[in-house]
């Protein structure tokens, strides 16, 4: 745990620091004399010449009033330092906090791939020919989102779980030429949040309460242009979606389903079960917690008429070249800004194109048996936490329907009481939801991933006893 | 044309040497194409290995209900991790990266990302940091996400920042809508927002979800905003003007106090598209043109690689008035405690993520600025601006310049007389160049410009680099006036696959992999 004193040494970023020798500008090559030879061919003096057009009423006085650049060393040194004043979920305590973001176990081989310059340093796709391998990685992560969810066509990313939701409730909007979306109490509240601020000046989003954990749709839906529902919801319970399905669609509506890509381990897909778009978070496949980003946005639909038009985000297609040859490329790009502009399906252009490519390669590390095990182990694990936890005094189900991996516990005391004592202990206890779902009570949130052992979470129970206590 | 022109042997002899970011030594096994990752699976065949848990095992079927319980796991490939390793290091060699040489596309600022700033993101204390844990376990995230915020607003010369969206795109739209609540805390919401006809295709997407009608204002002869047509469309239904500054053709809007001034007066807001901010760091801030509101791209400007597409992050910084209404929650340092702590300022327009943003994108920008510090960006924008302007000087007869001011960061030059000669389209200079062992620049952008080619050297190309490149762009245009632009027509011949049929493409989708015997394979249907 850090040290108050540590903080308050660090805080000014603007204070002048004596760390290493000084270093300007260690990624600009040019020497003097280069610099010196290409004034001189442009006709110029000195570098200030550059900007002689340029209004002297705007010009900066002084430079930036900021510290010198730092040596390498001293910039990881003052990073290691401030990584160090984290008491980080995966690495410093034992975590049972889910809520959309998950401790799942990384292969090594997602990370060694993720050091491919190729990958990582390249530019969106737009000159097929050099960017085969981006393209075709993409190609193979469409279809495996779109196997996860039951459905036609996946795109090749967006920015998070949130931002997917959006989109899906702006596709379903442009689809049915209708304003209204029902959005179910059981998603995530920061992704409500995200939807009402986004999409506030188009659409009038409305909230479906829920009851014991499952969505309770009104009976009068005034011409919704979609139905928005979790499986799991945010509170870990399994939502009924060929009902919602039925709700939705008897009124002219889609159904978009905020799915759990590890639970589809399991699970019957959202698309089988009468989902007309999926979307979700892919964190759990290939990407550390992160303080929450950069994330992964999964969004797949069904085929439709609305499609060519309407589809958000990029879209790799398969094609040939002038040769002949199997070939990749962005397609269906008549949708999207840089053509459509003003009447562009969405505004999105870069995306969050790496963290798909290393889901792609997480996904197809597991294949179908290693996802089954995964979902499962999670599943395990949280039956036994499930039956030690309930145990305790002080500690009962805050709702009785049907969970999975992840549930919602009924506590005794104010939950941020319960986390510090759990933190004392060496646990990240879950995530505290009675601010958000204050009908619950004093409740916390716990999820258990295939990372938990029998030991800790016994431990786990044993310090939720005596943080009771 | 100007006219003027320098004869090849004019190039200073410094910069003559080998380029170290040439990549036609790039090595290329082989000419077949990658099998798909699924044609490689073999059922029963797995990488994936889960340690031995004594954790009770459980009935799936009443644990998890039989209406719920699939009968089989979703489609996936089942490969070794040999084969799966193999396959995407192979899919990786048939990338170009800006770790291979020079990626000039204009308006996306691809430099080079120090592998400082990877490492950063790698830390245990940052990477394995849950989103919703107690502030008092993330003070060193939050102190970083506050000192990111700082250094921001001190670039900019803004008041506050946000560090939530988590593109540039996602930033114009969270500006639009601080435009928007702005407006309508004074009483009266506004209905649009004025954009150049040489703006970026995001603007108006962006300001159609904030809720906004577009007006656009045309550019003068000059390539700069026609300051009288815009004061002809400024009146009290204007929300708001977005402009680029350096704008899409590399050039500095000089007009921009007159163009604040309009604005302002009319009560109407400015908006700083940061696309092009790397050319003015520590020469001019945005903030002290009169700029309201702005959105920073790190993935351009503060050397966030780019990923293949992302992800990114495109923070918005504001002028003090505007920061009431800035996205919450935010990280802010409470002095008397001496602890960071999450607040969500008073009239905040609310979350546009569903975190904090993209955060280890942040902690690569906060490593790449401590690096640099005030003095080192001053010499990016420098050497960015030299490199541009020292190529433009270069191509100056080869290519036509409709637009000739100084440029910036950033040139845009016309392959129309070159259409016109020898039926050589920017789109076949482009493919040429590849085979020189470049990125291409951009193509057919900004629209206002026929048969455009936007050329961004960046800073970290050397000098021998950019005459490199210089060399090459004059070898095509002579190749082509000899050979009528046959050569160019049928680039690029150095690369996987040759011009690829978009048009088949979009009118065939095939969007997702299937099975040679599936009927939604149109490689099925063909008969």
């Amino acid at each position: 745990m850090m040290s108050p004193g540590a903080v308050a040494q660090t805080c000014d970023h603007r204070a002048a620091n004596g760390e290493g020798e000084h270093r300007v500008g260690h990624y600009v090559p040019h020497t003097d004399d280069e610099l010196s030879a290409m004034l001189a061919f442009c006709g110029l003096e000195s570098l200030d010449d550059l900007y002689a057009h340029i209004p002297d009423a705007v010009r900066l006085v002084g430079g930036l009033d900021m510290v010198d650049g730092l040596a390498e060393t001293d910039v990881m040194a003052r990073l290691r330092a401030m990584a160090g004043r984290n008491s980080a979920a995966a690495e410093d305590l034992v975590s049972f906090a889910g809520f959309g973001a998950y401790d799942h176990e990384l292969p090594t081989a997602v990370p060694a791939l993720m050091m491919r310059s190729e990958f990582v340093t390249s530019y969106t796709p737009y000159q097929p020919e050099l960017s085969q391998g981006v393209l075709q990685a993409l190609f193979e992560y469409q279809t495996m989102v779109a196997s996860l969810f039951g459905l036609e066509i996946a795109n090749a990313s967006l920015y998070d779980g949130a931002s997917a939701a959006v989109e899906g409730l702006n596709l379903a909007a442009a689809a049915t030429k209708r304003t209204t979306v029902w959005v179910s109490e059981g998603i995530h509240p920061n992704v409500r949040e995200v939807i009402r601020t986004l999409t506030g000046p188009r659409l009038d989003v409305r909230i479906a309460p829920v009851l014991n954990g499952i969505t309770a749709w009104p009976d009068d839906l005034e011409e919704p242009a979609a139905l928005l529902v979790g499986y799991p919801n945010a509170l870990g319970c399994l939502e009924d979606v060929p009902a919602a399905a039925q709700v939705a669609h008897d009124a002219g509506a889609l159904l978009v389903a905020y799915a759990d890509p590890v639970a589809a381990g399991v699970l019957r897909s959202v698309g089988s079960q009468g989902a007309d778009v999926a979307v979700g978070e892919g964190q759990p496949f290939g990407t550390p917690l992160g303080l929450g980003g950069p994330y992964l946005g999964l969004f797949a639909c069904r085929q439709a008429s609305w499609v060519r038009r309407w589809l958000p985000g990029r879209l790799v297609g398969e094609t040939v070249d002038n040769q002949d040859r199997r070939s990749y490329v962005l397609t269906l790009s008549t949708r999207e800004q840089h053509i459509r502009r003003e009447t562009a399906s969405s505004n999105v252009c870069t995306n969050q194109t790496l963290i798909a490519v290393a889901a792609a390669i997480h996904l197809s590390w597991l294949g179908p048996d290693g996802l089954r095990e995964l979902a499962t182990r999670c599943v395990r694990g949280a039956h036994y936490a499930r039956k030690q936890l309930f145990r305790i005094p002080g500690v009962e189900p805050s709702v009785s329907s049907r969970t999975l991996y992840e549930f919602p516990l009924r506590l005794e005391r104010p939950v941020p009481d319960v986390l510090d004592r759990l933190a004392e202990e060496g646990y990240l206890g879950g995530v505290d939801l009675t601010p958000d779902y204050p009908d619950l009570g004093n409740t916390m949130l716990v999820a258990v991933t295939e990372t938990r052992t029998r030991d800790q979470i016994d431990g786990f129970s044993a310090a939720l006893e005596k943080a009771l206590a | 044309m100007s006219g003027r022109t320098p004869p090849e042997t004019s190039a200073p002899e410094i910069l003559r040497g080998p380029s170290g970011g040439r990549a036609t030594s790039a090595p290329v096994a082989g000419d077949g194409t990658e099998p798909s990752i699924f044609e490689l699976s073999v059922a029963g065949r797995r990488a994936w290995s889960f340690g031995a848990t004594d954790v009770p095992e459980v009935d799936l079927t009443s644990a998890v209900g039989a209406e719920h319980l699939a009968d089989a796991p979703p489609m996936l490939p089942e490969v070794s991790e040999r084969d799966l390793v193999a396959h995407m290091t192979r899919l990786s060699s048939r990338n170009y990266s800006v770790d291979h040489g020079a990626y000039p596309l204009g308006s996306c600022t691809m430099k080079y990302n120090p592998k400082l700033c990877d490492t950063a993101t790698t830390l245990p204390g940052f990477a394995a940091a849950h989103p919703a844990q107690p502030t008092d376990q993330i003070q060193g995230w939050m102190e970083l996400l506050v000192g990111l915020e700082d250094f921001l607003c001190s670039v900019t010369g803004m008041h506050a920042a946000t560090l939530q969206p988590a593109a540039g795109a996602a930033g114009e739209l969270t500006g639009l809508l601080l435009m928007r609540a702005w407006h309508s805390a004074r009483g009266r919401q506004r209905s649009k927002v004025l954009i150049p006809d040489s703006a970026h295709g995001t603007n108006p997407a962006s300001v159609t979800l904030g809720g906004f009608d577009v007006v656009e204002v045309p550019s003068d002869a000059r390539g700069l905003v026609d300051l009288d047509a815009l004061r002809d469309l400024v009146d009290d239904d204007v929300a708001g003007l977005m402009l680029t500054n350096p704008n899409t053709l590399g050039l500095f809007e000089r007009d921009i106090r007159e163009i604040a001034a309009v604005l302002h007066d009319a009560g109407s807001l400015l908006y700083y598209d940061g696309a092009n901010l790397n050319a003015i760091l520590g020469v001019v801030r945005p903030g002290d043109m009169g700029f309201d509101i702005v959105h920073l791209n790190l993935h351009k400007t503060f050397a966030v690689p780019h990923g293949g597409g992302g992800p990114g992050a495109g923070p918005v910084a504001v002028s003090e008035r505007l920061a009431p209404f800035l996205p919450g929650p935010r990280p802010e340092f409470d002095a008397q405690s001496g602890r960071f702590e999450w607040a969500t300022p008073e009239c905040s327009i609310g979350r546009v993520h569903g975190w904090h943003g993209n955060a280890l994108a942040l902690a690569r920008s906060y490593a790449y600025i401590l690096a640099n510090g005030g003095d080192g960006l001053r010499r990016v924008a420098d050497a960015a601006v030299l490199n541009a302007r020292y190529l433009q000087e270069r191509l100056r007869d080869v290519f036509d310049f409709p637009y000739d001011e100084p440029c910036m960061h950033e040139f845009v030059a016309s392959a129309a007389s070159l259409k016109s000669d020898c039926d050589v389209r920017a789109m076949d200079v482009a493919k040429r160049f590849i085979d020189e062992g470049f990125h291409p620049p951009t193509m057919y952008f900004p629209l206002i410009v026929d048969e455009a080619l936007m050329v961004e050297p960046t800073e970290t190309e050397s000098p021998q680099t950019v005459e490199a490149m210089a060399v090459a762009f004059r070898r095509i245009v002579e190749e082509a006036n000899d050979d009528g632009g046959a050569a160019a027509r049928s680039a690029p011949r150095s690369t996987p696959v040759g011009r690829v049929d978009e048009v088949a493409a979009a009118k065939k989708l095939r969007l997702r992999w299937t099975p040679d015997d599936d009927p939604g394979n149109p490689t099925h249907s063909k008969e």
